[in-house]
């Protein structure tokens, strides 16, 4: 087996918040895969530019950890989609990943200190 | 779970190509939404996306047990490749199939004989008690059945005065003849005390099975249990058996039970049909009886152990008690010295959870050496397939060196190219097993004789499976590894080159090949030494001068116990029996014996020669016979008289003596008119006998044993014949038209007396059964091993011949005739060959002093053998290196030397 490129290296580092990010974009309302790729650019003001093919791959992993789930239906153009919606084990991660973050959100602020002149 | 995700992967790839789809389709319409071209919308949809390869590879990873799939892989590209050459798949597949087959069988004939268990309750407590195997003069009185390894008074006092097992049972052998008259008809009995079925912990089928009250001393008339395959057999598994009869040499028994399908005694490779209490046996036996008789060695015990004893403690109780135990059964007709020796005798225990075994006694010597040389052959197929294998590495030496500069791990490669080894292998397993079902039965077949029908339990059990099993794997390595190593070790670069036209390139690979080929003409050798050694062994057993001519000869048994007659009408009887056989037309002689000579029969006693001096009484075989035996035997008469028809036991009694007699005991003395006595039990007087004849020796037990002193007596002057004899009668009739003349002849006489036939000669062919095995099987492996070694030659010095092209075509075109090449080439043969035989030399002198015992009238290291398959094998070898030398020699320069 190949090892892994460098560009699976940054993908690694984002893998746990992708999840995460992934999992929020379906919290509300079931989506396909074009429908949160083009969500998580938009929502972030295009600032997180993820490769949308490495969506999938992160789809399948939650899928497979039952975070989410999925079914077959009909998206807006009126074709035939796979849409993710999110199941009660996905959302008590997200609760617990989004607590995570929140503290490494604040230890880090703790850390860099007030924006100096 | 893995497994389940594993076998729908197909359908999650599936899947995610149609998400992919999905995703393109809808970025095309929003890009197209945006502004942009059809073009580019559908292009920048793409690069959106991303490597579409690596994202399915990347979810199909996820999917899928990678060692699995990549083996999956690996076998079915090793299925394509054996596809292209369905000629290489099938010869290897017939090859290994036949050494696997021809192994599988062997072991399985040996598992069943000596290595499984009984099918009884805990047969690992099984524990069989005898005098020990060394000790001093064993043993000495009659002996019948085919485990005489005690007398009934020695059982019951073991019986009284053991402590270490639970239960413990005695058993014999013994033939009951189930017809009333004329020609008899047998079943296999065995002689049980009332705790056999107890001990064994056998339930029945139907009705119940003997207990210890069935085996009271003086019973009347007990019952019998018959088995499962003879209650179906003899009637057809009537519900209602348990209300009939069976009917043992003339008395009849009640059925009371049936044993169940898969019991058939402790004695493995022979089965009973129906089982009588040993109490029962002076009634059936009348005056032949042997129950009361200390000196008469009929049975076998085993008994169960109790908890916390084990075999060696046993042993050790068992040495203790002996003392006691022989005092009180020393047989009153013992001589001193005997008795001396009777006295020192020690029992032991021994483990019989595997059951006694009289065939495995004479059968497993052979057995084994023919097991080495079955795996001698698969050795040879698989050394041929390994170079063939070789061959086919080499041809994928450039595709190889690519995969590996790509970045496949060799251990990658090497797994692939194991591939179709294991498929080889496992395909040469599944065939081999199902030849070795019918070769194994075809094994018992040849096995059983008439009088013995050998039957052994061929059922698979584990041990088998993971012999074939293990021989598969073996297998598989041997052929596939090496090659598998030496072609991912090539240097890459140098394998990419095209292959240059230096002689010099290669020559150590060239070296394992040429080393594979040497173990082959060596192996093989040592396979056709073996075969002649054997072969000949038969030769000379079938035509060595035995001193009778078997052919034209036939043996009739003669019972007459159902005629409850006295020994004077006996004697009356068998003389008018002899006179009326005589008469039929057609027959030469016949004259009446005791014994049937090279039958396993035998009598001996010590005599004491009357001619003054006081040398030692000496021992000497006997045979009781009557006028004409010589001349129905063909063995001649040298000097002195035959005997004559009115000898009476009143008459001073006379002997005829062998040569070999005269030779040990009388050196030198006229023997006729000697005179001997018998030496007699105690207290009775002496019978004297004058020696009235010679004969040429010939052969009495066995055809192996050199000839020994024999003396003949009379039979008309025995005073108590027996209730039985041998007639045996030279004609040159048919063997079926001479059966109906004598029944008739002696049922003129009395239709009770029952009569058993055989032909003479038919007997003696199988008192060489051991050796027609060995012969035949040794001499099948040592042909194929030949045709497995010309061909592996074949193919080596093909494959030299062809790297050599360029050589050979420079050497013709720079003037070398074709003479010049072909022995160029031969030569290179003939190293290898004589390399070969070199080692198999060798080898075979070493394999036949292991079996040297098998051996007869050669010794291990016979020359004539060696040189003889030396000689063979050279010119079979010789001939087919002979196609690749005239190939090269007729080879275009200009072509060779154009090609790569």
């Amino acid at each position: 087996m190949e090892k892994k490129k460098t560009g699976d290296d940054r993908l690694e580092m984002v893998q746990g918040t992708l999840d995460m990010l992934i999992l929020r974009t379906v919290l509300l309302a079931p989506a396909h895969g074009h429908t949160i790729a083009h969500a998580i650019e938009q929502t972030s003001e295009e600032v997180l530019q993820v490769e949308h093919g490495s969506l999938y791959p992160a789809l399948y992993r939650l899928e497979d950890q039952g975070l989410i789930a999925s079914f077959w239906g009909t998206s807006e153009n009126n074709r035939k989609a796979k849409y993710y919606r999110i199941t009660p084990a996905g959302k008590k991660h997200l609760a617990a990943r989004r607590e995570r973050w929140d503290e490494l959100v604040h230890a880090i602020g703790l850390v860099m200190g007030p924006a100096t002149e | 779970m893995g497994l389940i995700r594993y076998l729908r992967r197909r359908k999650k790839d599936a899947e995610l190509a149609a998400e992919l789809e999905s995703y393109i389709a809808n970025e095309f319409e929003r890009n197209l939404a945006a502004g942009m071209s059809a073009e580019e919308a559908a292009w920048a949809a793409r690069r959106k996306l991303g490597n579409m390869t690596r994202i399915s590879e990347a979810v199909h990873e996820m999917n899928t047990i990678g060692f699995l799939e990549t083996l999956w892989q690996d076998l079915r590209y090793g299925a394509r490749q054996l596809k292209l050459s369905p000629s290489f798949f099938v010869v290897a597949t017939l090859s290994l199939a036949l050494g696997i087959g021809a192994n599988t069988a062997i072991f399985q004939l040996i598992d069943a004989v000596r290595m499984r268990l009984l099918p009884v309750r805990a047969p690992e407590e099984l524990v069989e008690v005898r005098i020990q195997p060394k000790a001093d003069h064993c043993c000495s009185g009659n002996f019948s059945n085919r485990q005489p390894h005690l007398t009934y008074p020695l059982w019951d006092e073991i019986r009284k005065r053991q402590q270490a097992f639970s239960s413990m049972f005695v058993f014999g052998d013994y033939r009951f003849n189930l017809s009333n008259g004329g020609e008899a008809r047998y079943a296999d009995g065995l002689w049980v005390s009332g705790d056999f079925f107890r001990t064994l912990g056998v339930q029945p089928v139907s009705g119940r099975l003997l207990t210890e009250d069935d085996d009271r001393p003086g019973c009347g008339s007990p019952g019998a249990v018959i088995t499962y395959g003879f209650w179906q057999q003899e009637y057809a598994g009537d519900r209602a058996v348990l209300n009939r009869t069976i009917s043992l040499d003339g008395h009849t028994l009640p059925i009371i039970g049936v044993s169940p399908p898969y019991f058939y005694g402790v004695d493995v490779g022979h089965r009973f049909d129906v089982a009588v209490p040993t109490c029962a046996e002076p009634l059936l036996e009348g005056e032949d009886s042997h129950l009361a008789k200390r000196h008469h060695w009929w049975l076998a015990a085993i008994g169960r152990l109790k908890p916390g004893w084990t075999a060696a403690s046993a042993a050790t109780q068992m040495n203790a008690i002996s003392p006691g135990i022989f005092e009180a059964t020393l047989p009153t007709v013992y001589q001193p010295d005997t008795a001396k020796y009777y006295l020192g005798y020690r029992l032991t225990a021994i483990p019989a959870g595997s059951g006694l075994s009289s065939i495995r006694r004479d059968l497993e010597e052979p057995l084994w050496i023919l097991l080495s040389i079955a795996a001698l052959v698969l050795l040879i197929a698989c050394a041929n397939l390994a170079n063939l294998m070789l061959a086919r590495a080499s041809t994928r030496e450039r595709e190889i060196a690519v995969r590996l500069a790509l970045g496949a791990s060799r251990l990658r490669v090497v797994r692939q190219l194991l591939a179709e080894s294991l498929l080889l292998a496992a395909a040469g397993a599944i065939c081999g097993a199902l030849l070795a079902m019918g070769l194994s039965n075809y094994l018992v077949m040849f096995l059983s004789t008439e009088r013995s029908r050998v039957f052994v339990d061929l059922g698979l059990d584990w041990r088998v499976f993971g012999f074939v099993a293990a021989l598969a794997v073996l297998t598989c390595l041997l052929l596939g590894l090496t090659p598998a190593l030496r072609a991912t070790k090539a240097n890459a670069a140098s394998a990419l080159k095209s292959s240059s036209r230096s002689i010099t390139a290669g020559r150590e690979r060239h070296l394992l090949r040429r080393a594979l080929v040497v173990t082959q003409v060596a192996l093989s050798m040592v396979l056709l030494v073996s075969a002649l050694l054997f072969s000949r062994t038969l030769q000379n057993l079938m035509t060595l001068n035995a001193g009778l001519r078997p052919e034209g000869v036939v043996e009739v048994g003669v019972d007459v116990s159902r005629l409850n007659t006295t020994a004077e009408r006996r004697t009356v009887i068998y003389r008018d029996l002899l006179q009326d056989i005589r008469s039929i037309p057609g027959v030469e002689a016949a004259s009446s014996s005791g014994i049937v000579p090279v039958s396993g029969q035998g009598w001996n006693d010590r005599i004491q020669i009357l001619d003054g001096r006081k040398a030692g009484d000496v021992l000497t075989n006997f045979v009781s016979v009557n006028s004409g035996y010589f001349q129905t035997m063909g063995t001649a008469l040298v000097a002195g008289r035959d005997f004559n028809d009115d000898d009476r036991p009143s008459d001073r009694k006379v002997a005829i003596v062998n040569e070999e007699f005269c030779a040990e005991f009388l050196k030198g003395k006229n023997p006729i008119g000697t005179r001997f006595e018998i030496l007699p039990s105690p207290g009775k007087a002496p019978d004297v006998f004058e020696i009235v004849g010679i004969t040429k020796d010939a052969k009495y037990l066995s055809l192996r044993d050199d000839f020994s002193p024999t003396v003949f007596l009379s039979f008309g002057q025995d005073p108590e014949p027996g209730a039985g004899t041998y007639f045996l009668v030279r004609s040159n009739l048919p063997l079926a038209g001479l059966r109906e003349d004598l029944r008739r002849t002696i049922a003129k006489q009395s239709p009770a007396i029952i009569v058993q036939f055989k032909s003479f000669a038919a007997q003696v062919q199988e008192s060489l059964l051991r050796e027609r095995l060995m012969a035949t099987l040794s001499g099948f492996f040592g042909g194929l091993a030949c045709l497995l070694a010309t061909v592996g030659l074949y193919g080596v010095v093909s494959y030299l011949v062809a790297r050599r092209r360029n050589e050979i075509g420079v050497r013709i075109a720079l003037g070398a005739t074709r003479g010049t090449v072909m022995s160029l080439v031969l030569r290179e043969a003939t190293v290898l060959l004589a390399a070969g035989v070199g080692v198999g030399v060798g080898l075979a002198i070493a394999l036949g002093r292991a079996a040297s015992s098998l051996l007869y009238g050669l010794k291990a290291y016979d020359p004539t053998s060696i040189a003889v398959a030396a000689l063979f094998l050279g010119i079979v070898a010789l001939g087919a290196s002979i196609l690749p030398a005239y190939r090269a020699a007729r080879l275009e320069p200009m072509l060779a030397l154009r090609e790569e």
